[in-house]
């Protein structure tokens, strides 16, 4: 059997009222990189508290690194990073002070500290803002200066809620590229995410939480599997072309696309390779398009497709009756 | 970006175990509420001009008519600044402490405790270094306010011993108290009523004491609370360990019991205040 870094089972957490956790149970096995993808409210931070030992569960039990979080809690601290949802960096102090103030929590020398703070901010191409008070850097700068600050301790097992939320695309790949590396590094990474592209880029498997509950747990190509890989988005320029476009994606896909609103259609296909013949075919058909795209299912289709009910406890459910 | 080394497996390198580390990790994080404090300069405020505006005030637009009250020999504006002086060092250090609750309130939204609670330090550390952060503070109150007063004219009439041990008083029963203000901070649900709540507890705790006039001067029934409120213990001692034969205490207290009971007090609020902020902290996430 596989070394578990994360094993969780029946975690339960009530906050007054509110059902955060209702029975939650997680493994992820050394050295990969696991992404909980949920809404907002799903469970996901607190899920995260508990294992980062920020939170007492009131029912279950959950191991890291084989070490009890409640009654072993010190020692499973040695071991862990935690990058919070919300940049957990001190705005009055600079880049390097908040790195060093970490090292020397974590029993470096004032030396060793300050080596370990350079050679962090320089992974993280934070060297020039170094001398710089956090308060003054961009949200991008301040999620790499929280990461960096949650690798001082060479932690074996990193926590990471929601590291891209907010950060716009480009940005957002960078971050990729950054647990990429911390995976190549033998590090244990637990990811949590809003992006079922995301946990797809990232994760060697998933868990789908929702309502406190895990829904499913699969690797990202049998998760795509049940809820179809890759959808394709087109709206027509001229909405007079809608039903033309509507019968060609119809022949396309194998199946009628659904109506996002304001024209435009999507429908499930097969992969990438379909792309050259749709641009073919609209162009044959003589329909020019506003816009033509593949992605993956949002969470909302996921959660469709896995619970036959639309996600709630989510901003995008508001968003999307106002479309 | 440079590829980072690793030169220890994740994890697994050893930390030697210094010894008084969890001290050592408190004054890394009182360093970090000292940077906090420089960058802005304004928290400065209460402990700078503050003390000075009192003493202006209470010598120059009060002391001429209180002076007066003090009885036989001890009248007088000078006398009213000899009298008053050890008193406005403690009603500013409780002043001072209101500061560190509404920091701990703001400090506390921000995320950066979290990262402290998932590092590996005594759940304490982050709140005792706040509080040992103070101690600049409350020295400055201490230096400024005899400083400001010996140019009015305040002398301290016992030794150079007497001042330090008058100073390292104030300033001990300043670093207990602060842990009420402490409390109160993780316990209000924003800085603004942690202000409100602390005026409330400091207004009475510094006027009904025996800070600015002698406690025989007051009605019964308030007397017998001024004489239990550890202000008026502090304001006491203090009195009595930089004016000594001139310090005017009350019947039945000497300088020995004031000191005495100031330490009852100190560790009274320790024993109190610091477990229930503790228990705040754990409970606020």
């Amino acid at each position: 059997m596989t070394e578990l870094s994360i094993e969780a089972a029946g975690l339960v957490k009530s906050f007054g009222e509110t059902k955060a956790l209702r029975g939650v149970d997680l493994n992820v096995r050394k050295g990969t990189v696991h992404a909980v993808l949920g809404p907002n409210g799903a469970g996901k931070t607190t899920a995260v508290r508990i294992l980062a030992t920020l939170l007492r569960p009131d029912a279950g039990y959950a191991r890291v690194n084989g070490l009890d979080v409640l009654s072993q809690a010190g020692r499973v601290r040695e071991s862990i990073g935690l990058t919070g949802q919300f940049a957990s960096v001190d705005e009055d102090l600079t880049g390097t002070q908040n790195l060093v103030m970490i090292g020397q929590l974590l029993d470096l020398t004032k030396k060793e500290a300050r080596a370990r703070a350079a050679e962090l901010l320089d992974w993280f191409d934070l060297t020039d803002a170094a001398g710089k008070v956090a308060k003054h850097y961009s949200g991008g700068m301040r999620r790499r200066l929280d990461l960096a600050a949650s690798l001082v301790g060479r932690p074996s097992v990193i926590f990471l809620d929601e590291p891209t939320t907010g950060l716009d695309p480009a940005k957002r790949e960078d971050m990729w590229d950054v647990v990429r590396r911390l995976i190549s590094d033998g590090s244990t990474v637990l990811l949590t995410t809003q992006y079922l592209e995301e946990a797809d880029a990232l994760a060697d498997e998933i868990t789908v939480i929702d309502h406190g509950q895990v829904i499913a747990n699969d690797t990202p190509n049998g998760l795509k599997r049940v809820v179809g890989g890759q959808r394709l988005t087109v709206r027509a320029a001229d909405p007079a072309r809608e039903d033309d476009l509507r019968e060609l994606l119809t022949l396309i896909g194998g199946s009628v696309p659904s109506d996002e609103g304001r024209g435009t259609l999507t429908v499930p296909v097969d992969g990438e390779d379909v792309l050259p013949d749709v641009v073919s075919r609209l162009r044959a058909a003589g329909i020019s398009v506003e816009e033509l795209s593949l992605h993956l299912p949002s969470l909302d289709e996921v959660f469709f497709t896995l619970t036959g009910t639309r996600s709630t406890g989510d901003e995008r459910t508001a968003s999307e009756v106002s479309v | 970006m440079t590829a980072v080394t690793f030169d220890s497996p994740a994890g697994t390198q050893a930390r030697p175990r210094r010894q008084f580390r969890q001290l050592r990790y408190a004054g890394v994080l009182a360093k970090r509420n000292l940077i906090k404090l420089i960058r802005t300069p304004e928290q400065f405020i209460d402990v700078t001009l503050q003390p000075i505006i009192f003493l202006v005030l209470f010598y120059y637009v009060l002391g001429g008519a209180l002076g007066g009250s003090l009885g036989a020999g001890a009248g007088g504006r000078h006398g009213y600044l000899e009298y008053l002086l050890p008193g406005l060092l403690a009603q500013t250090i409780a002043m001072t402490s209101i500061s560190i609750g509404q920091n701990m309130n703001a400090d506390i939204e921000k995320g950066v405790f979290d990262r402290f609670r998932s590092l590996p330090i005594g759940r304490a550390i982050p709140l005792v270094g706040a509080v040992l952060a103070e101690f600049f503070r409350y020295l400055m109150v201490v230096v400024i306010t005899i400083g400001f007063g010996y140019i009015l004219g305040f002398r301290v009439e016992t030794d150079f011993m007497s001042l330090l041990a008058a100073i390292g008083l104030a300033i001990c029963f300043a670093l207990a108290f602060a842990w009420i203000s402490v409390w109160v901070g993780l316990k209000m649900r924003s800085a603004g009523s942690v202000q409100g709540v602390m005026m409330l507890l400091v207004l009475p705790l510094t006027f009904a004491s025996s800070t600015f006039v002698p406690v025989k001067s007051m009605p019964g029934w308030l007397q017998a609370f001024v004489k239990v409120n550890p202000i008026s213990q502090v304001v006491d001692a203090v009195r009595g360990l930089l004016l000594g034969s001139h310090a005017n205490l009350p019947a039945g207290v000497t300088t020995a019991t004031a000191v005495g009971w100031t330490f009852a007090w100190v560790a009274g609020i320790l024993l109190v205040f610091f477990p229930l902020a503790m228990r705040a902290y754990v409970r606020r996430t």
